[in-house]
């Protein structure tokens, strides 16, 4: 997977987190996930088509999502609030938004497709050509996890570059 | 959340009253707030591009704020609708996607303008004063934050 199109998320997600949770980000762990994903906790995931496809989730330990929806609702939430799940779910959207506007910029056309929540421990396992990058971002509130799965859709590159051709 | 100098509308001095577009609740909450801090008054809320028309044609609301990606009918062409059928409405998308051919796509089919999430509330705040123009006013109050 190139970081050229990993980056872009990475970027999103850090000025994102940043600005809504009111506080200095860092981007800790990076590393590679070849094995099926397992949630952490209240996690969402969006799937994204066009000339790069796959998928990007937001995992948060379930006390993390709590703070973080509090946060956002500016009151305290019961764990069982279905907000918590909303403000995941437009967390990821923004992170996916700020990055394939980035990456549209630079030529990439997608779809994105409604967010969904994950409900199973352990999701399908990658194929090859779709190995994860699993990057951990330290906020005030917890650790936020963004799992970006991503390949470039090769009919549709050879298309453009036809087409240019 | 940071208090603002309330704009009101010019030709009366009430509240100015939104329309809030979103499918997600989680944004809508979150609009609705920031208007509060800007003195604003919430007409109405849709979570998608039909129910959009149809709260505007009730509420007849100052200002939209309207997402681009929804079910039922997408943010554009609601927008679009709207101000074909009320050419007086101002409508600023609010969308996480803001790739150039969004932006211009909204403006050219009637929207005001664009502003990108997650939103600054600063940000927010001066489009507003910009898309009213002269028929909003900010009342400046003492102790006001803005």
């Amino acid at each position: 997977m190139k970081m050229e199109l990993i980056q872009p998320f990475i970027n999103a997600a850090d000025a994102v987190l940043s600005q809504g949770l009111q506080g200095n980000t860092k981007v800790g762990n990076l590393t590679m996930e070849e094995d099926a994903y397992r949630r952490k906790g209240v996690a969402g995931m969006i799937a994204l088509t066009g000339d790069i496809e796959g998928r990007i989730i937001l995992d948060l330990e379930p006390h993390t999502a709590v703070r973080v929806a509090s946060h956002y609702a500016g009151a305290e939430l019961p764990e069982s609030d279905t907000l918590i799940k909303e403000t995941i779910f437009e967390l990821a959207n923004q992170v996916v938004g700020n990055a394939i506007s980035a990456l549209n910029d630079q030529g990439f056309h997608f779809r994105v497709h409604p967010p969904l929540l994950l409900t199973a421990q352990e999701g399908d396992k990658t194929s090859e050509d779709t190995e994860a990058l699993m990057i951990c971002f330290e906020t005030a509130m917890g650790s936020v996890f963004m799992n970006v799965a991503l390949r470039y859709n090769k009919r549709r590159m050879s298309d453009h570059a036809a087409v240019g051709a | 959340m940071e208090q603002f100098a309330p704009v009101k509308r010019s030709k009366d001095g009430q509240p100015v009253r939104y329309l809030i577009v979103d499918d997600s609740v989680f944004a809508r909450k979150n609009l609705a707030r920031m208007i509060e801090t800007f003195g604003g008054q919430v007409a109405a809320e849709a979570g998608d591009g039909l129910t959009a028309i149809s709260e505007f044609d009730r509420t007849h609301p100052d200002i939209v704020l309207m997402d681009i990606t929804m079910p039922q009918m997408e943010g554009i062409e609601a927008a679009e609708r709207i101000v074909q059928a009320h050419p007086e409405a101002r409508i600023v998308m609010v969308s996480s996607v803001g790739y150039q051919e969004n932006i211009v796509a909204a403006l050219q089919r009637g929207a005001r303008h664009f502003v990108q999430k997650p939103v600054k509330p600063e940000v927010l705040y001066e489009v507003i004063k910009y898309v009213l123009g002269e028929d909003g006013s900010v009342a400046v109050a003492a102790g006001a934050g803005v």
